[in-house]
């Protein structure tokens, strides 16, 4: 998972009191990688209404330059509620692997 | 210079924590609380310093609010005791892995069931693990003392961690007692202002209070206990320049009467001094027994324990604590571990004394020497005793 240095190699490395100094570096911490399944769009049933924006609760939906939407799977854990919340039934969750 | 004056100490710890100038004092102001919180909140009232006096809805919250505020730099002290130090616990080695300057002063107090509240160190103990330093003060020039040493052991570079000063809740917290007060400048010479390693600022954003799973949660535990053992070195620094400056030495383990003893006590708090006179007594008659009263509980000092006891046929721990179905008192169970590896060591006797504000007169701590001299031990039942019992 780590191609770069994400955290301390050893203890001696890890900041006191374990500060973060560089804002926004969580974003790098990629939090998507024990998902099961993932949601995929049918742009053929989307009214890019926005809700599966407005819904996920990672925040890691986002649309995109021709109005539809997609997740970022660096961060999307999965969990179905896009899905459950889009009532024009334009995603579903598929197996991963 | 120095006052010499009279005080209760509570409201001397008030007042030396004012004399490093504190910049917030946040507490939960009703019981267990002693007059410690009381007199920070007169302090701040009466504009005597300018400092932030916050009451919060819990001791949680005292401990969370004093975090909150240590992170944007601020100096910060807080008092609790007995049940509000419980209720605390959960927030306790947040403060230490943030690694946030705090000074806390604990009156010690019974915790329930039963509902008690008088003198022992069953509300600190529980605390033990939670990575703060952990000194105890014996008397009340000793709580003055400490209190100061503390903020600049906290806030020091090399240390910058939480700090709490145990005093004997009654015992110590109730009683008025003459004591040098140091004055302003001296504490100001003493004490440098705060540099905090990070604080929380638009302007240099940062962030606290961070994630940390399995991949690296190991590394920061180990950061975190290197960080209690390296600050010995600091409180053994500070510690020399107080003598320096006040006249009053201060060790991790201070030896009364230790001379050649064959039996030794080891007391922790206020209950050295009465235990100092059942040694002159038993001197008097001819037995070589000696007094050890440890002063820093955590970082626990291995080195000078071992050194300590070296010679000694018996020592005798005082627990005023009971680690329930384990090793009888936490402190005994950690002499015991201490000295496990030394080529020669004593037998250990423990005694678990003054619960919930039992009184433990001169008497009492002959009698528990006596006996140890006449059982060694081998012949013990157990490996504890509550000392004093009623049995049927």
């Amino acid at each position: 998972m780590a191609d770069a240095k994400k955290w301390p190699e050893s203890w001696q490395e890890v900041n006191r009191g374990c500060v973060v100094f560089r804002p926004g570096s969580a974003g790098e911490y990629h939090t998507g990688s024990w998902r099961a399944q993932r949601p995929v769009w049918d742009n053929a049933k989307c009214i890019k209404c926005g809700l599966c924006y407005i819904v996920c609760p990672e925040g890691c939906i986002s649309e995109g330059e021709d109005g539809f939407f997609s997740a970022n799977l660096d961060y999307c854990k999965g969990c179905g509620i896009c899905p459950h919340e889009c009532w024009p039934r334009a995603i579903k969750m598929v197996e991963e692997g | 210079m120095s006052k010499r004056i009279g005080m209760e100490v509570a409201v001397a710890a008030a007042e030396a924590a004012a004399l490093c100038r504190f910049d917030v004092a946040a507490v939960y102001p009703i019981t267990p609380q002693s007059h410690i919180a009381e007199h920070l909140s007169d302090i701040v009232a009466d504009g005597r310093i300018d400092a932030e006096f916050i009451t919060v809805e819990s001791e949680h919250s005292a401990m969370s609010c004093a975090m909150g505020a240590a992170a944007t730099g601020a100096r910060v002290v807080t008092a609790t005791s007995s049940q509000g130090l419980m209720y605390m616990h959960e927030v306790l080695p947040i403060a230490s892995a943030m690694r946030l300057p705090i000074v806390m002063a604990i009156a010690n107090r019974a915790v329930s069931g039963p509902l008690n509240i008088l003198n022992d160190h069953s509300d600190i103990m529980p605390q033990r693990d939670s990575g703060w330093i952990s000194i105890f003060a014996e008397n009340g020039q000793e709580v003055v003392d400490m209190m100061i040493q503390a903020f600049k052991i906290a806030e020091h570079r090399d240390v910058q961690l939480p700090v709490n000063v145990n005093i004997d809740g009654f015992q110590l917290t109730h009683m008025v007692e003459p004591m040098e007060m140091p004055d302003q400048a001296e504490v100001d010479k003493f004490l440098p202002p705060l540099v905090p390693y990070a604080t929380l600022h638009p302007d240099r954003p940062v962030s606290m209070g961070t994630f940390a799973m399995n991949d690296v949660y190991t590394e920061v535990l180990k950061a975190k206990d290197q960080a209690l053992i390296n600050s010995k070195k600091v409180i053994l620094q500070v510690w020399k320049e107080w003598e320096k400056l006040f006249g009053r030495k201060y060790a991790p383990i201070v030896g009364y009467k230790t001379e050649d003893a064959e039996i030794l006590m080891l007391t922790m708090g206020s209950m050295g001094e009465t235990a100092e006179i059942a040694v002159d007594e038993l001197r008097a008659r001819g037995v070589s027994v000696g007094l050890l009263k440890m002063k820093l509980w955590r970082p626990f000092p291995f080195d000078e324990l071992r050194k300590a006891v070296r010679g000694t046929k018996t020592l005798i721990v005082m627990d005023r604590a009971v680690s329930f179905g384990g090793p009888g008192g936490p402190v005994a169970g950690e002499v015991r571990s201490a000295l496990y590896d030394q080529r020669s060591r004593p037998a250990i006797v423990n005694e678990i004394i003054g619960l919930g504000g039992r009184d433990m007169m001169v008497e009492h701590f002959i009698d528990i020497v006596e006996r140890a001299t006449r059982t060694g031990e081998k012949k013990k039942k157990s490996a504890y005793e509550f000392y004093g019992v009623r049995e049927a």
